[in-house]
C-alpha cells in the first residue's frame, strides 16, 4: 500500500513538471516585457532591472527555466504586484476559505446526490425519477453564479434569513455551499443512479435477496458498496469543476478565497499572484485524484496495490 | 410411492408485462417436490425452469413479473405471504444455488461475511457465533485452510471454489429444500463430478429435498429421482428418472434424449445416431396453436394443431401429449 | 450462449424481449426531451437571425431617463442600469452566445480531432508527447484553464472563443485518441494498411467515420458548457466586453443592482439557463441513439 502510494506520488511529477512549464511559458508568453509586466505599471527603470536579475532574466532560458524550478520547489512563488506581500502567503490566508467552501459543498452534495441517484435507481421510471432526473439536469444546465443571485434574492433580499456575502459566522457558508453544491450535485445523482441500476441487476445482488436480506440492507450492502467505484471516480472528478465553480461562487458571495483571489489579480493584471493560485489549484487537483485512487483501494478489494 | 409432500405448485403462471404484451415463462404448470427427496427439471433455455426457481422464492422483480396461482411449502402458500414473511423462508428454510459462481458472489464483501450474514439473521446469533458456522461450512464444503479463506474475496477463488462457497452458503441454515439452478454448468467437467459429489452428500447429510433445474440429462440421471420435462412454460412429462430414460413418452423428451451422446450405445448408423430436435423454441410473444411443440414434433397429428393436448396420467406418468390419449 | 442469454433472461428483472422493447420505448421517450432541446435550440437559432426584425433599434443605445425600469408594457422584462431594453439585449445576445458556442466547438475540434487521431493513430512518442501535455491541461479543471488563458490573452468576444476552445481541447483529444485506438487494431484497418493505403486515406475514410458518434455527442454538450463558460467570464468581467450584449456580461453588471432592480440580473440567467438545457438535452438524445451502451 505504501508502495502504492510512493508510486502514485511519483507518477505525479510529471504532470507538476507540465504545469511549471505552462507556468514558465506562460510568462513568456504576455505581451511585453515579463519584468515591467510583474513589477506592474508604475515601476520605475530601477525596479524593472531589479526584476530582471532577480528573475535571472539576463540569462539563457533553460537556466531561467531552472531558477523558476528551484524557486517553485521552495514554494518561492514570487511577490504580489499590488500588495508587494509574498505570493505563497497571499495564497495561505486564502486557501483554508476555498477549502472549506469546497469541503462543505461535496458533501453537500453526496448528502443530497447519493440517496436522489438510490432512489431513482430503486423505482426507475417513475414519478420521483423523473423528478430527481429533471433536477439533476436542471443542475447541470443552470449558471451557477446566475443561482447564486437568486439565491441571495430570495434568502437575503426577501426573508432576510441569510447574509449576502461575505465571511463570519456558518450562516455565511449556507448560500456559497448550497450554490456550489447544486452544480455538483446534478453530476452524483447522474452517476448514482446509472451505476446503482446496474449492480441492482447483477446475480449477486439476486443472491443477496434470495439470503432473506432486508431490501435496505440488499441495497446499501450489497449494490451500493459495488456502486461506490464509479460514484467516487465522479466525485472526485466534479472536485476540479467544484474548484472552477469556486471562482464564480466567491465572486458573487464575497467569500475571500482563491478563486475571488485569482479574478482579482486577472483584472489587475497581478501576474505572480494568477501564476501562484493556478498552480495551488492544480496541486489541488492531483491531490483529490490520489485521494481517490487510494480510496478505490478501499473500496474495492480486486484492485491490488502493488 | 406416496410420500410426505414438502413444496407442491399447483397451476403456477409466471408472466411478464412487457411494452408488447405479457410474456408467460411458466404456464399453468403443477408439481411436488417430497421430503428428502431429488426432483429433476429439465428443459432448453427459456423453457421457463428458471423462472420457477425465482417464482418460488418470489425473486422476480414486480413489476414487470406477475405471478399466479399456489406454491405450497409446509402447507402455506409462498404467493400469499407478506414481504416480512417470504424473507423468513428465503435463506432459511428455502435457498437457492445459482449457475454463474463468478457473478453470484459479491466482489466487494468477504467469502466469511457473505455466508455468516444468512447465519447471523436467520439463527439470531452473534456475528462471532456466525462466522464461526461460516468457516465450519466451508470445512463441510471442503475448501482447504477454511479459516484463511472466510477472509478473502470471492476473486481469489476459482470458479469450483466458489460455486462451493455458494453452496456452504445455501445450506447454511440447514434448509428443507435446496433450488439449485444449473449448478455446475459454469464449471470445468472435473470440477462438476466434484461438486455433485459434493451435493449429493451434504443432501444426505442435511436431509434436505433438491430441485434441480439444468439442461444436462446426464446430471439428472446421476442425482435425481423423479423428473419433470418442461417445454414453453409448460410441463410436458413427469416420470421417475428410470423410466423416462427407459422409455420418454412425450416427443420432445425422445427428441432430447436423442441428442445426446451416450456412452457404449451402438453406433448402428453411425452420425445418424445422434439427432437434433428440428426448428426452434418458439418466441413466448408468438406461441403456436394447439399444441405448442407441434412445429417440431416429428410425430404431429392434425388435432396437434388445433386443441391443446391434454395432460394423461399413464402408469404414474404424466405426459402432455395427443399421442397418449 | 444459450445459457448466457437465458441467465440475463431471468436475473436483469426484464427478460431479454423486453428490455429490448424497453430500452427502445425509453429511447422514444428521451428522444421526446431531445426533441424538446432540438425546439430550444431552434428558437435561439431564430432569435438569433431575426433579431433586428424582433427588436428593432439598437440595443445598446443608452436612454438614462428610463434606466432600471421594471417589466412594462414598452419593456417586457425591463430596462438595466443604462435604460436600455433588457428583452432587446438578450435577443442580441443570443447572436453573441451562438457565435460563441460555435466558434468554441470549432477551435475544440479543429485543435483536438487531429491531435487525437495523431495519438492514437501512430502511439509511440508523439503520443507519449501529446498525452502528457493533456495530463497537464486536465489537472486544471476547464473553466480554470479559460480563464488562466484570458489572463494571458486578454478579454474581449474573439479571446473569449480562443480560450474556452481551448480548454476544450483535450477533452476531444482523449476521445478521440480512444475511439481512434479501439478502431485501429479492426481487420479492415490492417487490410487498408497492408494494401499501402496511405495514412492520411485511412485516417479520413475508416477511423474519422467511427469517431464521429462520440464526438457529435461532445460537440452538442460542449456548445452548452461553451456558452456557461463564456457567461461565466463574461459576469466576471473577463469576458465579451460591454456595450456588447452578452448574457453573462449584462448579468454580471446587473448584480450591482441586484437590491433594488433584481430583473436586470434574473433575465439573462433564464437565457442563458434554456439554451444550456436545450444542448444538454440535445447531447444526451444524442447519446441515447448513437451510443446504446451509454449508462447515463
Amino acid at each position: 500500500m505504501l508502495q502504492y502510494v510512493i508510486k502514485r506520488l511519483l507518477s505525479t511529477i510529471p504532470v507538476l513538471l507540465g504545469i511549471s512549464l505552462l507556468l514558465f511559458f506562460m510568462l513568456r508568453m504576455l505581451p511585453g516585457d515579463p519584468a515591467q509586466v510583474l513589477a506592474g505599471q508604475m515601476a520605475s527603470q530601477e525596479d524593472i532591472k531589479n526584476i530582471r536579475q532577480q528573475l535571472g532574466l539576463d540569462k539563457p532560458i533553460f537556466v531561467q527555466y531552472g531558477i523558476f524550478l528551484s524557486r517553485l520547489a521552495k514554494l518561492d512563488l514570487g511577490r504580489s504586484a499590488r500588495t508587494q506581500s509574498p505570493v505563497i502567503k497571499e495564497i495561505w490566508a486564502r486557501l483554508p476559505n476555498t477549502v472549506l467552501l469546497a469541503v462543505t459543498a461535496i458533501t453537500l452534495a453526496c448528502l443530497f446526490g447519493i440517496p436522489a441517484g438510490i432512489i431513482s435507481a430503486v423505482r426507475p421510471y417513475t414519478w420521483i425519477d423523473y423528478l430527481f432526473t429533471s433536477m439533476a439536469l436542471f443542475g447541470i444546465s443552470m449558471p451557477v453564479f446566475w443561482l447564486g443571485l437568486m439565491l441571495i434574492v430570495v434568502f437575503s433580499l426577501v426573508l432576510h434569513w441569510l447574509p449576502a456575502g461575505g465571511i463570519g459566522s456558518w450562516k455565511h457558508v449556507i448560500l456559497p455551499s448550497f450554490t456550489l453544491a447544486a452544480f455538483v450535485v446534478a453530476f452524483i445523482t447522474r452517476i448514482t443512479r446509472a451505476s446503482m441500476i446496474e449492480t441492482l441487476s447483477q446475480d449477486y445482488t439476486t443472491t443477496a435477496r434470495s439470503k432473506g436480506l432486508k431490501e435496505q440492507v440488499v441495497i446499501v450492502k450489497h449494490a451500493l458498496k459495488n456502486a461506490l467505484i464509479p460514484i467516487v471516480t465522479v466525485v472526485g472528478l466534479q472536485f476540479g469543476l467544484l474548484l472552477g465553480g469556486a471562482v464564480l461562487t466567491e465572486t458573487v458571495f464575497a467569500w475571500p478565497g482563491l478563486g475571488r483571489l485569482i479574478v482579482d489579480s486577472i483584472l489587475a493584471r497581478d501576474y505572480p499572484v494568477i501564476q501562484g493560485t493556478i498552480l495551488i489549484f492544480g496541486l489541488l487537483y492531483i491531490l483529490v485524484n490520489l485521494v481517490v485512487d487510494l480510496l478505490y483501494a478501499y473500496i474495492d478489494p480486486r484492485i491490488r496495490y502493488a | 410411492m406416496r410420500q410426505d409432500s414438502l413444496l407442491t405448485i399447483k397451476n403456477l403462471r409466471t408472466c411478464f408485462h412487457t411494452y408488447e404484451g405479457v410474456l408467460t415463462a411458466v404456464d399453468g404448470i403443477g408439481l411436488e417436490i417430497y421430503r428428502g427427496e431429488t426432483l429433476g427439471v429439465v428443459g432448453e433455455s427459456g423453457c421457463g425452469k428458471s423462472v420457477t426457481a425465482l417464482s418460488i422464492l418470489r425473486l422476480l422483480a414486480s413489476p414487470p413479473a406477475e405471478i399466479q396461482g399456489e406454491i405450497l411449502f409446509d402447507g402455506k402458500n409462498l404467493l400469499n405471504m407478506s414481504l416480512d414473511e417470504i424473507r423468513k423462508i428465503r435463506g432459511n428454510s428455502i435457498s437457492m444455488i445459482f449457475q454463474e459462481p463468478m457473478t453470484s458472489l459479491n466482489p466487494v464483501l468477504t467469502i466469511g461475511e457473505q455466508i455468516s450474514e444468512a447465519i447471523k439473521l436467520h439463527q439470531g446469533v452473534t456475528h462471532q457465533e456466525a462466522w464461526a458456522e461460516a468457516v465450519e461450512m466451508l470445512q463441510m464444503v471442503q475448501i482447504p485452510s477454511p479459516e484463511i479463506r472466510a477472509k478473502e474475496y470471492p476473486h481469489k477463488l476459482s470458479g469450483g471454489m466458489r460455486q462451493r462457497a455458494m453452496i456452504a452458503m445455501a445450506l447454511s441454515c440447514h434448509p428443507r429444500l435446496l433450488l439449485a439452478d444449473e449448478p455446475t454448468t459454469a464449471l470445468d467437467v472435473t470440477i462438476q463430478a466434484q461438486i455433485v459429489d459434493l451435493m449429493e452428500r451434504l443432501k444426505e447429510e442435511i436431509k434436505t429435498s433438491v430441485l434441480l433445474i439444468t439442461h444436462n440429462l446426464g446430471l439428472i440421471a446421476e442425482m435425481a429421482k423423479r423428473v419433470v420435462v418442461m417445454y414453453t412454460g409448460k410441463v410436458v412429462e413427469e416420470a421417475l428418472v428410470e423410466d423416462l430414460f427407459a422409455e420418454p413418452l412425450h416427443p420432445y423428451t425422445q427428441g432430447l434424449l436423442g441428442s445426446i451422446p451416450w456412452m457404449g450405445r451402438k453406433m448402428k448408423a453411425g452420425r445418424k445416431q445422434l439427432q437434433e430436435i428440428p426448428g426452434m423454441v418458439p418466441s413466448l410473444l408468438e406461441m403456436p396453436e394447439g399444441c405448442r411443440f407441434h412445429p417440431r414434433c416429428p410425430r404431429m397429428m392434425d388435432i396437434c394443431r388445433k386443441e391443446e393436448p391434454p395432460l394423461v396420467q399413464k402408469d404414474g406418468r404424466r405426459v402432455l401429449c395427443w399421442l397418449w390419449k | 450462449m444459450h445459457e448466457t442469454l437465458q441467465t440475463q433472461v431471468i436475473r436483469n428483472p426484464h427478460p431479454q424481449a423486453d428490455s429490448q422493447l424497453r430500452r427502445r420505448w425509453v429511447k422514444l421517450r428521451r428522444n421526446k426531451a431531445a426533441l424538446f432541446g432540438g425546439v430550444l435550440i431552434l428558437i435561439y437559432l431564430i432569435t438569433a437571425l431575426l433579431a433586428p426584425i424582433l427588436f428593432p433599434g439598437n440595443p445598446s443605445a443608452p436612454n438614462l431617463m428610463k434606466s432600471l425600469e421594471r417589466p412594462s408594457i414598452e419593456h417586457p422584462l425591463g430596462t438595466d442600469e443604462l435604460g436600455r431594453s433588457i428583452l432587446g439585449r438578450i435577443i442580441y445576445g443570443s447572436r453573441v452566445s451562438l457565435l460563441i458556442s460555435i466558434g468554441v466547438v470549432f477551435v475544440g475540434l479543429l485543435v483536438g480531432v487531429p491531435l487525437g487521431l495523431i495519438s492514437g493513430y501512430y502511439g509511440g512518442k508523439v503520443d507519449f508527447g501529446i498525452q502528457r501535455v493533456t495530463d497537464t491541461l486536465l489537472a486544471f479543471p476547464g473553466f480554470l484553464l479559460a480563464l488562466a488563458l484570458v489572463a494571458v490573452l486578454g478579454v474581449g468576444l474573439k479571446n473569449t472563443i480562443i480560450s474556452v476552445g481551448i480548454s476544450m481541447v483535450p477533452i476531444y483529444i482523449r476521445l478521440v485518441r480512444g475511439c481512434t485506438l479501439s478502431v485501429r487494431e479492426q481487420t479492415y484497418v490492417e487490410a487498408a494498411r497492408a494494401m499501402g493505403t496511405r495514412d492520411v486515406t485511412i485516417l479520413i475514410r475508416h477511423i474519422l467515420p467511427n469517431v464521429m458518434a462520440p464526438i457529435t455527442i461532445q460537440t452538442s454538450l460542449g456548445m452548452g458548457t461553451a456558452i456557461l463558460f463564456a457567461a461565466g467570464l463574461g459576469f466576471l468581467g473577463l469576458g465579451v466586453q460591454p456595450p456588447t450584449p452578452e448574457w453573462g456580461t449584462m448579468l454580471g453588471s446587473g448584480r450591482a443592482y441586484l437590491f433594488n432592480a433584481p430583473h436586470v440580473a434574473t433575465f439573462p440567467g433564464i437565457a442563458i439557463f434554456f439554451a444550456v438545457l436545450g444542448f444538454n438535452l440535445s447531447g444526451d438524445g444524442l447519446r441515447d441513439i448513437l451510443d446504446p451502451r451509454s449508462k447515463l
